[in-house]
């Protein structure tokens, strides 16, 4: 049992560490707002639930107390998380950061220009 | 859906209440018998029988834990490849769901699966404009985003 529980525990906690660590690479090497927002909004979310997962479970399985407030810190992150990504992009667009050159289409643009002469 | 779930609830404390036992356990006893009893009678209620709708966002929440999980994965791919051959596009995708709360779950499940990010959603809420980081076809795109969570919303949402 104990090491079900040790492997649950490590797994969870790496698992979230590796995902931490390609939200910091793709902060580095992706080249533009809108696709940085890509691995900030998921891998920073999805590895932070996993660590505080794993430390759950730790508190749990080892030292036998239920913290609650953890699972509320979860499902938190989990519903702030990409919104947060979605208001950065949306701002960033709206003030009018440059896509990438690299960038293939842009449905978006006609739309505000419109809505920018209008008023 | 709320009225079924109170009206098990209320036919649960009358099973307590009619067995003399205020225990939690009569009250898990008198919901089950509640639960058959509103099984037996789906027919005469106008919206459909609750626990599908439960099950709905069961099915919904683990399809969203398996593609959350595997847009990591891709995420992951991309970053280290050492070309960085990725294509960023802005694409507008039309979509069929009307109320507020279905469409801010939409853009919330698109903005935490792979490569898809909703920047914004037009005043008329039809269309959602989603930056793609991977971008090869708008069909495609679409298709895969409807089929998926469109799909799995609507059947949430149905009554």
């Amino acid at each position: 049992m104990t090491v079900i529980a040790n492997i649950l525990i490590i797994a969870t906690i790496s698992f979230g560490t590796i995902f931490i660590l390609v939200t910091a690479l793709g902060l580095i090497r992706l080249p533009d707002a809108y696709s940085r927002a890509h691995a900030a909004s998921k891998s920073a979310t999805l590895g932070i639930m996993s660590i505080l997962l794993g430390v759950f479970f730790h508190f749990w399985l080892k030292e036998g107390i239920f913290n609650s407030r953890i699972l509320l810190g979860i499902v938190f992150l989990f519903v702030t998380g990409p919104v947060g990504g979605h208001m950065m992009g949306r701002a960033a667009y709206l003030s009018g950061v440059k896509l990438w050159d690299k960038s293939v289409r842009d449905d978006l643009a006609e739309v505000v220009k419109k809505k920018r002469e209008q008023q | 859906m709320a009225f079924q779930i109170l009206l098990n609830v209320f036919i649960a404390i009358t099973w307590m209440f009619l067995s003399v036992s205020f225990k939690p356990t009569t009250f898990i006893i008198g919901y089950i018998l509640g639960l058959l009893m509103l099984l037996m009678l789906r027919k005469s209620f106008s919206s459909r029988f609750y626990l599908d709708r439960i099950w709905a966002v069961i099915k919904l929440a683990f399809l969203f834990l398996k593609e959350l999980t595997l847009s990591n994965f891709s995420v992951l791919m991309l970053i280290i490849k050492p070309k960085m051959p990725i294509r960023p596009a802005i694409f507008a995708m039309p979509t069929v769901l009307e109320k507020d709360w279905e469409i801010t779950l939409l853009s919330n499940l698109i903005t935490l699966t792979p490569g898809t990010i909703v920047i914004d959603v037009s005043d008329d809420n039809k269309t959602l404009y989603i930056h793609s980081i991977d971008f090869d076809n708008v069909d495609e795109a679409i298709n895969s985003i409807k089929e998926t969570f469109e799909k799995a919303i609507l059947e949430v949402s149905r009554s």
